[in-house]
């Protein structure tokens, strides 16, 4: 993109961009490395008393407790039964929602319709607080529950547009053959559109995994719960931030992980969704002979290179 | 019904906390990734990198996690203006990211074709920024910084766990008080956030249909 925005730089500014690169190391650098003193000077409270630094020692000792670690490990997979029964439930949900957005009749797809923007804008944690006290459904199904009708609903409307994007000769040629209406979506047209729809879907579930830290409001012993309010509660305010520091490196090494493999799948499906056209399009003519075709052919290479 | 209404006061108050929320992080997060959204696309590398860097930790911590920063932990370390504001600065962190790939993106999805055109016939940089890029992705970008803003507005509700008396803290509180009338309590919250979600969300699918037939 970029490339096309300015001409190739020259020497001098290839030079200058250097320099404001290096400048920018610099200015960074020099941030973090003042965020980090900061944090690391001993501190004075109102009452006069001075605490060490957070880097200081006596504030990361406990980690040498192995029940701390147990701890945050329970915490930690507390989190991930709850985001993975809420995946699977949320995927189920989806579906439904996305067959009734999609149906033909009116009497399913108005109420369906309703409810799906209904859930899409109420807040989760709010869902989550209903379903407690309405249902006394105990902290983990309030949560579950909350979080799979809320992603459900997202999912369902990602399924359902991946649908309305399908060809209509797709549904024309299944009813053709003789499927009926309902074997049609279920056999021709959702498998299409979930794997289009794959990359989306996986985005929701990232987002299903950071959510279920909500449950911390309805009082599930998660991973932020279990490690940074019980542990800092139990052990003292002075390993607060060590806790925090703790947490925030085991969930990011949860949602970067799973990040990963979501750019990995959107990368491989979209490979694949691109099906005939797409692949009969980059190889081009067979036979190359004709030089107007091979000249169009490379052009549009080139445009789509630099995008 | 009657616990709806004789708790309108309270309801008004943290609906109108929650739209001071809104509006003050949704500006901030707006402000700061514009700026996020620069240093991505700018040919310095180190503010690339920077700005990735940041994008990626960000959105990938839970805003709990986030909010627990500011409503625990910034005040432990000396530094507290009040539950409201560590909120507000708690949101617009947290929701900048979020501004920043919806702007790059509506840059990104202006075809290269348009740039090449301009820079063809001589326009400068700035000119081919300005003149052909910048108003097709302003365009493109409102849509889906809109759904960002909803994404906000439901955010907002995490900030009444913590401590800032919002429609979420507000529905706490009433439901503590009566817990005869659970369910016309929380389905009337239901309604606040869906009077600022739904109109929000109908404009920007317009500006969408809009869009489409420009394009």
């Amino acid at each position: 993109m970029t490339s096309v925005l300015y001409d190739v730089p020259g020497p001098r500014a290839r030079a200058r961009s250097r320099v404001i690169s290096l400048l920018g190391i610099v200015l960074i650098a020099g941030g973090l490395v003042a965020l980090v003193v900061v944090l690391g000077l001993p501190k004075a409270s109102a009452n006069g008393a001075v605490q060490p630094g957070l880097w200081d020692a006596s504030r990361w000792d406990v980690f040498n407790d192995v029940q701390v670690w147990r701890t945050l490990g329970i915490g930690a997979l507390n989190t991930l039964r709850m985001a993975a029964v809420a995946a699977v439930l949320a995927l189920i949900v989806g579906v439904l929602f996305s067959f009734g957005r999609a149906a033909d009749s009116a009497w399913v797809r108005i109420p369906t319709t309703v409810v799906l923007e209904f859930f899409r804008g109420m807040p989760v944690l709010l869902m989550m607080l209903f379903i407690l006290l309405v249902f006394s459904t105990g902290s983990f199904w309030a949560g579950v529950s909350a979080l799979a009708v809320y992603n459900g609903a997202i999912i369902g409307e990602a399924l359902r547009a991946g649908i309305k994007a399908l060809p209509s000769g797709q549904r024309e040629a299944g009813l053709a053959i003789g499927l009926t209406p309902v074997a049609t979506r279920f056999r021709i047209e959702f498998p299409q559109a979930f794997r289009q729809m794959l990359p989306i879907i996986i985005a929701q579930l990232v987002v299903l995994l950071k959510d279920t830290s909500l449950a911390f409001v309805v009082g599930y012993n998660e991973l932020l719960r279990s490690g940074n309010y019980n542990l800092s509660q139990f052990f003292g305010n002075r390993y607060q931030f060590s806790f925090f520091f703790v947490v925030l490196v085991i969930y990011l090494a949860m949602n970067l992980s799973l990040s990963w493999l979501a750019r990995i799948i959107a990368r491989r499906t979209g490979s694949q969704s691109g099906g005939v056209t797409a692949t009969d399009t980059t190889k081009g003519p067979a036979k190359p002979g004709d030089p107007n075709l091979v000249y169009a052919n490379a052009l549009g290479a080139q445009s789509k290179g630099q995008y | 019904m009657d616990a709806v209404i004789d708790n309108l006061p309270t309801f008004l108050e943290g609906f109108r906390n929650t739209l001071g929320l809104l509006a003050l992080a949704g500006i901030g997060a707006f402000i700061l990734g514009i700026v996020v959204a620069a240093m991505r696309i700018s040919p310095v590398g180190s503010f690339r990198a920077f700005a990735t860097v940041y994008t990626e930790i960000v959105r990938n911590t839970p805003l709990t996690l986030v909010l627990f920063f500011c409503a625990y932990l910034l005040p432990y370390l000396q530094f507290s203006p009040g539950y409201f504001q560590l909120a507000a600065i708690g949101l617009t962190v947290y929701t900048s990211p979020f501004v920043a790939e919806a702007l790059r993106s509506g840059v990104n999805g202006v075809h290269v074709g348009q740039a090449e055109a301009a820079r063809s016939i001589g326009l400068t940089f700035g000119q081919t920024l300005s003149f052909i890029v910048m108003p097709q992705a302003v365009r493109m970008v409102i849509p889906p910084l809109i759904n960002v803003f909803i994404a906000l507005a439901k955010n907002t509700s995490v900030a009444g766990a913590f401590f800032v008396f919002e429609l979420f803290g507000a529905a706490r509180q009433i439901t503590n008080d009566r817990g005869d009338a659970v369910i016309a309590i929380l389905l009337a919250v239901a309604v606040f956030y869906l009077i600022i979600t739904i109109p929000l969300g109908l404009v920007a699918g317009r500006i969408e249909k809009k869009v489409a037939v420009l394009r």
